[in-house]
């Protein structure tokens, strides 16, 4: 559990203890192949209902969000995708890209998957030596892509639902697990570990600041949803799922 | 995942999922021709790789259709695009219950809007049609029904591959394309329930108003 990066002495045991017992408390005994305790998906409106039970809350918090996004976050990643240049923007991916790396690879680890997650190690190591600190995805080039991974995605594949889904103030749509999780994807990211608190808090600017600026393209996209909540919600608890299973789902009832 | 990151998946995914089988370019040798097997024949993956060769070849040769030009991608849609598609299914899918209690005239015009909604879309997507290239991936054997999933993925110079797949069936026609799935996130199932909400509110008038709408304010805002 503590592959690659020193983590605050028993920070898992407890997150993954609290995961476990609120999971299965919330959800009941989920059987670990069963693809929709997994990962639920809101089909029908009844089955909305079971998966979303906070939906007026979620609502509230989602009105939240896009009011900052409105106000702060997107203003100012329009100004950002006008100053920076496309190359730059690609080496700010990278260089953030590479440092998460390596808790990809221990994700894939405890998913059972030894060869992708050797994988993204070489990538790390390569990446952070020829690809002079990771601005050069050079991995990619050679055959060894970017996977995506996360303690969260990790949980699902140990059989834990999903829960409640969930729309977090500032952070966006998520359920009761991957909350859960996002606090071990936090300490387990090499980002959140460099010595500086002021080069941590100028990466965690840049990474918002930078996806931001690239998800500029789909705001007509958003913007014609009948309901945005509803596309949001419903866009995200396929990706998810998804993920979960790696782009290959099996088929929903 | 945060809201930045599912923004930004949307926003890949808007490029991708509005070249429907378009944005890219086959792999194999670029002067393939298409193939003349005709479409009953054909192997989906095959219809795949050759419908998105004529989308991408026509949108490289056409620079009003990549600026955007209303017309002119409603048009290229209605030619090129359409013909592969069953868009009364994908849009019956879509509307889900209500299908059947709408009317023809219910079901024209649901068909209709969404078409518009789903064109405006695609011409936003036209634009980011760049060096992309198709790479299909192992396919699965058909259902019982004759439908099939093709997968396969978006590749450029800049970026992650994309996702995007399709579910087609086979029709007395040749292939069909009736949903498309961009990052995980197939097109039908994202407007399900919001076309159900507006439904079980309003009837079926109440969702062609209200698609109606929308798509009379985004007509405005252009303009």
């Amino acid at each position: 559990m503590r592959p690659f990066v020193a983590l605050p002495a028993g920070v898992h045991r407890i997150l993954f203890g609290a995961v476990v017992t609120l999971s299965l408390s919330l959800s009941g005994c989920a059987s670990m192949h069963d693809p929709q305790r997994i990962a639920p998906l809101a089909t029908t409106p009844e089955r909305a209902a079971a998966v979303d039970p906070f939906e007026p809350f979620n609502r509230q918090v989602l009105r939240f969000n896009l009011f900052v996004d409105d106000l702060i976050l997107r203003p100012a990643a329009r100004v950002y995708d006008r100053l920076v240049p496309e190359l730059v923007q690609r080496a700010v991916e990278n260089v953030l890209g590479n440092l998460h790396d390596p808790w990809i690879a221990a994700n894939g680890l405890l998913q059972g998957k030894p060869a992708q997650a050797a994988s993204d190690l070489g990538r790390f190591v390569f990446n952070s030596t020829l690809g002079f600190f990771g601005v050069v995805d050079l991995a990619s080039e050679i055959g060894l892509p970017k996977h995506r991974e996360d303690f969260g995605q990790t949980l699902a594949t140990w059989g834990i639902p999903a829960g409640p889904y969930l729309m977090l103030p500032g952070l966006g749509p998520s359920s009761v697990r991957d909350t859960l999780a996002f606090g071990v994807d936090y300490s387990g990211s090499l980002k959140n570990h460099v010595d500086s608190s002021q080069a941590r808090a100028l990466m965690s600017g840049l990474d918002v600041l930078q996806s931001r600026a690239r998800a500029l393209p789909a705001q007509p996209f958003l913007e014609q949803a009948l309901d945005r909540y509803l596309l949001i919600r419903d866009s995200h608890l396929q990706r998810r799922r998804s993920q979960i299973y790696d782009g290959d789902p099996p088929d929903t009832p | 995942m945060t809201l930045t990151d599912l923004t930004r998946f949307l926003a890949r995914g808007l490029a991708a999922s509005l070249l429907l089988a378009a944005s890219v370019q086959a792999q194999t040798s670029a002067g393939t021709a298409p193939t003349a097997a005709p479409a009953t024949t054909q192997a989906p993956d095959e219809f795949i790789r050759s419908l998105s060769q004529t989308v991408l070849d026509r949108i490289r040769q056409d620079p009003e259709l990549r600026a955007g030009d209303m017309r002119r991608v409603s048009r290229f849609v209605d030619d090129t695009v359409m013909p592969a598609v069953d868009f009364e299914r994908m849009t019956a899918l879509a509307v889900g219950r209500g299908w059947r209690q709408a009317t023809p005239e219910q079901q024209r015009l649901l068909m209709a809007e969404f078409r518009v909604l789903l064109v405006r879309t695609y011409a936003g997507a036209i634009s980011q049609v760049k060096d992309q290239q198709i790479r299909l991936k192992p396919q699965r054997p058909p259902t019982e029904e004759g439908d099939v999933v093709v997968r396969s993925e978006i590749v450029s110079s800049r970026g992650e591959p994309i996702q995007l797949d399709y579910r087609l069936s086979r029709t007395p026609a040749g292939w069909k394309i009736y949903d498309l799935n961009v990052l995980g996130v197939w097109l039908v199932e994202s407007y399900r329930n919001q076309f159900a909400q507006e439904v079980s509110a309003r009837g079926i008038d109440g969702l062609i108003r209200s698609l109606s709408e929308r798509n009379r304010q985004f007509a405005q805002a252009k303009s």
